[in-house]
C-alpha cells in the first residue's frame, strides 16, 4: 500500500513537471525570441503578436484539459479514482 | 429550494436565464426604436441585472456553515468554471484591458499571458490538493498544515493586504460604472455599488456568490463578445474576428508608419491642458520592442501575474466548492476556457477600435480629418464633456494628427460601439457587463477577506467554542465592515484601477505562493520556515514598493528612485517571492523536521480518494 502510494506520487510529480515544462515554453521561452518570431506569420498575424494575443492562451486551455485527463488516468492505474458523485 | 433538484436543474435554470436576458436585450432594442433615451437604456440595463443578482442572492440564503463557506461542496465542474471566470475577470479586465492593449501594444499583452498562464500553476500545483485538504479558507490550509495560530495569523495578514488592495479597485470600478450608467455622482455611486455587492453575498455567503457569479459571467461574456463580433461583421473586417484580423493588424502597422508615432513632451501636454489619465497613441500595435530590457520587462510582468494568480485566495477558494478532487482539476480547465473567451477578444477589440479611428478611408476614422469636423461628432462631444477625450492642435494646422488625439483607455470598451455606429442598446449592455465584472470580483474578494477573519481569526484563534449561529453572524458583520471600509477608501480614488490590481498579485505572490506550494510539495517545510518566509516575503515586497513607487518614495525619501533591474512597482513580487523562498527553505532546514502526524497529513493530501484531511 505504502509502495503504491509512492509510485503514484512519483508519477504525479513527473506529470506535474511535464505540464510545467510545456507551460514554461508557451509562457516564457517563446517570448524571449519575440523579435525573431514576429518575422514569421500565422493566419496573417505576426507570430509573436499572435502568440501573446491568442496562441499561448489557447495552448494553456488545451494543456489544462490534457493534464486533467492524464492525471485521472494515473489515478485509475493506482486505484485512486474517485467514484462519480452527482 | 430543492437541493438535489436544484443542482440537477442548473443547465435548465441558467438556460432560461440566458434566454430571458436575450429577450430583455431585444425589448430594449425595440424600445430604443420607439425613442427610449440612451440614458434610460443604461439605467434599465444596470438596474435590471442588479435586481436579478439580488434575487439570486436572496434565494441562496443559508444558515449552514458548510453552505456559507464552501457552497456545500456541490458546485458542478462547468458551473464552477463560470463562477471562477466571473470571480477572476474584474472591472479592470472588462473595462481597462482592451484599452491597455490599445495603448500598450505588445508589452502590455504580457498581462494576457500572465493572467491565463497562472491557471496552469493553480491546476498542477495547488487546486486539487487544497480541495482534498478540505479547508474553508486559504489560511485554514496554512494554519493546519504548518500548525499553530501564529502562522495562521501571518497568512491572514498577507491575504488581507493583497485582497484589500484589490477590493478597493473593484468597488471603485463598480462606482465608476454605476455613476456613468445611472448618471449619479461617483461618491454616491460607490455606495450604491457596495449595497449591490453586499446583497449578493451577505445572506448566502459562498453559495449565494457562486450562483450570482454564474449569472454575472453570462451577462459579462455576452456584453463583451457581442460588440466585437458585431463591429467586425458590420465593418466587413471578418465574420470571425479572432481568426480574420491579420490584414487589419498589418494595415494598422502601415498607418503607424504614415502618421508616425510621435511622443509629446510633458511640457506640451501640460501647456495644452490635457486632463489627467488621458493618453495619446505612441506605441506600435503589433511590433516587438527591441532590446534585452524590453524582453525582460515582458517576462518579469508575465511571471508576476502568473505566480500572483496562483496565490490569490479568492480564486483558490473557488476550488474548495467542487464535489471532488477530480472535479477541482477539471474545473480549473473550464475556468481558463471561459476566461480565454474574453481575454482573446480584448486584442481583437483593440484592433477594431484602433483601425476605426485611424483609417481615414473609413467613415468612423478621425485621424487626418479636420479638427472642426471631428469635434462636431456626437461621441466626441459626449466623451469630451466628461473629460474622457481631448483634442489638442499642437501644430495649428487644423488637421487632427495621431499625436493630437487623447483619450482614456476605458473608452475602447465603453465607446467603441458608439464610435462604430452601433445602436445604444449595445452600449447599455456593455455597462451591464462592466458592472457584472466588477461586482462579481468584489463579491469574491470581500467574501475571501471576511471568511478568513471570521473563520481563521475569530473561530480558530479567538473563540473556538462559538456555535454555528454566532460564527455566521460574525462572518456577516465582518463582510459589511470590510465592504464599507473598501467603499470608503475607494471614494477617495487613491490610485488608478490597474496600478492597484497588479499590486494585489505582487503582494499575494510575495507572501503566499511558496508557503502554499511547499506545503504540498515539500514535506520538510516547517512552521518556523513558513512564518519566516511569509513575513520576509511580504515585508521585503512592501519595502521595495515604497522604494520604487514615485509617489511613496517622494513622500518618504524625498527623491524618485530608479527601479533596480527594471523591476518597477508593477513587478515588486520579483523581489518578495524569491526572498520568501530562500528564507523559508533556509529556516526550514535549520529547524526540526515536521512530526509524524504532519507528514501523514501531507501524504493523505496527495491522494485524491478518501475523506478530506480536515474532518468536520
Amino acid at each position: 500500500m505504502a509502495n503504491n502510494r509512492q509510485t503514484y506520487w512519483g508519477k504525479t510529480r513527473n506529470h506535474m513537471i511535464v505540464t510545467l515544462v510545456i507551460w514554461f515554453f508557451f509562457s516564457l521561452v517563446i517570448f524571449m525570441f519575440g523579435t525573431e518570431l514576429n518575422t514569421m506569420s500565422f493566419l496573417g498575424y505576426p507570430l509573436a503578436y499572435y502568440m501573446t494575443a491568442q496562441g499561448s492562451l489557447l495552448a494553456f486551455v488545451v494543456l489544462l484539459f490534457w493534464t486533467a485527463n492524464k492525471q485521472e488516468k494515473i489515478d485509475g492505474e493506482h486505484g485512486f479514482s474517485e467514484r462519480e458523485e452527482n | 429550494m430543492l437541493k438535489g433538484g436544484f443542482i440537477k436543474n442548473l443547465p435548465k435554470i441558467y438556460g432560461l436565464y440566458t434566454g430571458g436576458f436575450a429577450v430583455f436585450i431585444i425589448l430594449m432594442a425595440i424600445a430604443e426604436g420607439f425613442g427610449l433615451s440612451a440614458k434610460n437604456i443604461g439605467i434599465l440595463f444596470v438596474a435590471f441585472t442588479v435586481c436579478i443578482y439580488a434575487l439570486i442572492g436572496y434565494l441562496s440564503r443559508t444558515v449552514q456553515v458548510d453552505a456559507y463557506y464552501v457552497a456545500g461542496r456541490q458546485v458542478p465542474t462547468v458551473f464552477n468554471g463560470m463562477a471562477t471566470a466571473a470571480d477572476w475577470m474584474s472591472g479592470a479586465s472588462f473595462v481597462a484591458l482592451a484599452g491597455g492593449v490599445y495603448f500598450g501594444g505588445y508589452t502590455y499583452m504580457a498581462f494576457l499571458v500572465g493572467w491565463t498562464g497562472g491557471y496552469v500553476l493553480v491546476a498542477s500545483l495547488l487546486a486539487p490538493y487544497l480541495r482534498k485538504f478540505g479547508c474553508y479558507t486559504v489560511p485554514d490550509f496554512i494554519g493546519t498544515r504548518y500548525g499553530g495560530n501564529l502562522v495562521r495569523a501571518c497568512s491572514v495578514f498577507v491575504l488581507f493586504i493583497a485582497s484589500f488592495t484589490y477590493v478597493t479597485a473593484q468597488i471603485n470600478a463598480t462606482g465608476t460604472i454605476a455613476s456613468r450608467a445611472l448618471g449619479i455622482d461617483f461618491e454616491l455611486a460607490v455606495w450604491v455599488g457596495l449595497i449591490s455587492i453586499l446583497i449578493c453575498s451577505m445572506l448566502g455567503g459562498m453559495r449565494a456568490v457562486t450562483w450570482t457569479q454564474v449569472a454575472q459571467y453570462i451577462v459579462l461574456i455576452v456584453a463583451y463578445l457581442l460588440p466585437v463580433f458585431w463591429i467586425s461583421n458590420q465593418g466587413g473586417f471578418g465574420v470571425f474576428p479572432h481568426l480574420m484580423l491579420g490584414d487589419e493588424v498589418a494595415r494598422i502597422g502601415e498607418l503607424e508608419q504614415t502618421y508616425g508615432l510621435v511622443k509629446n513632451s510633458a511640457a506640451d501636454i501640460k501647456a495644452a491642458g490635457v486632463p489627467g489619465g488621458l493618453k495619446q497613441l505612441s506605441v506600435a500595435h503589433s511590433a516587438v520592442p527591441d532590446g534585452g530590457m524590453a524582453v525582460w520587462k515582458y517576462l518579469s510582468l508575465a511571471i508576476c501575474m502568473m505566480v500572483g494568480t496562483a496565490s490569490l485566495p479568492h480564486i483558490l477558494m473557488r476550488y474548495f466548492t467542487t464535489p471532488s478532487v477530480k472535479a477541482a482539476r477539471k474545473s480549473v480547465a473550464w475556468s481558463l476556457f471561459f476566461i480565454f473567451l474574453l481575454y482573446s477578444s480584448a486584442p481583437m477589440l483593440a484592433t477594431l477600435s484602433k483601425l476605426s479611428l485611424l483609417d481615414s478611408n473609413l467613415a468612423s476614422g478621425i485621424i487626418g480629418k479636420s479638427i472642426v469636423d471631428v469635434q462636431a461628432l456626437e461621441w466626441v462631444q459626449r466623451w469630451s464633456e466628461v473629460k474622457q477625450v481631448f483634442i489638442a492642435d499642437f501644430n495649428k494646422d487644423g488637421i487632427l494628427q495621431l499625436n493630437e488625439f487623447f483619450m482614456r483607455g476605458d473608452i475602447v470598451v465603453l465607446a467603441t460601439p458608439e464610435i462604430a455606429g452601433l445602436p445604444f442598446v449595445i452600449s447599455g449592455l456593455v455597462f451591464a457587463g462592466g458592472m457584472a465584472a466588477a461586482m462579481s470580483t468584489a463579491d469574491g474578494l470581500v467574501l475571501a477577506i471576511s471568511n478568513a477573519l471570521s473563520h481563521d481569526i475569530y473561530y480558530k484563534i479567538i473563540d473556538p467554542k462559538a456555535d454555528t449561529a454566532k460564527r455566521l453572524i460574525v462572518a456577516r458583520v465582518l463582510l459589511v465592515i470590510i465592504g464599507a471600509a473598501g467603499a470608503y477608501i475607494a471614494s477617495f480614488r487613491l490610485t488608478s484601477i490597474l496600478g492597484s490590481v497588479a499590486w494585489a498579485f505582487d503582494f499575494a505572490m510575495s507572501g503566499l505562493f511558496f508557503p502554499l506550494v511547499l506545503g504540498v510539495w515539500w514535506k520538510r517545510a516547517t512552521r518556523e520556515g513558513a512564518i519566516a518566509g511569509i513575513m520576509a516575503g511580504i515585508l521585503s515586497g512592501l519595502i521595495y514598493l515604497l522604494y520604487v513607487y514615485p509617489k511613496f518614495s517622494m513622500y518618504i525619501w524625498g527623491v524618485v528612485h530608479e527601479p533596480w533591474l527594471g523591476i518597477d512597482h508593477l513587478r515588486f513580487g520579483m523581489i518578495g517571492a524569491p526572498i520568501c523562498l530562500v528564507v523559508m527553505v533556509v529556516v526550514s532546514l535549520m529547524t526540526k523536521e515536521p512530526d509524524k502526524a504532519t507528514q501523514e497529513m501531507i501524504d493523505e493530501t496527495r491522494i485524491p480518494t478518501g475523506k478530506t484531511v480536515i474532518g468536520r
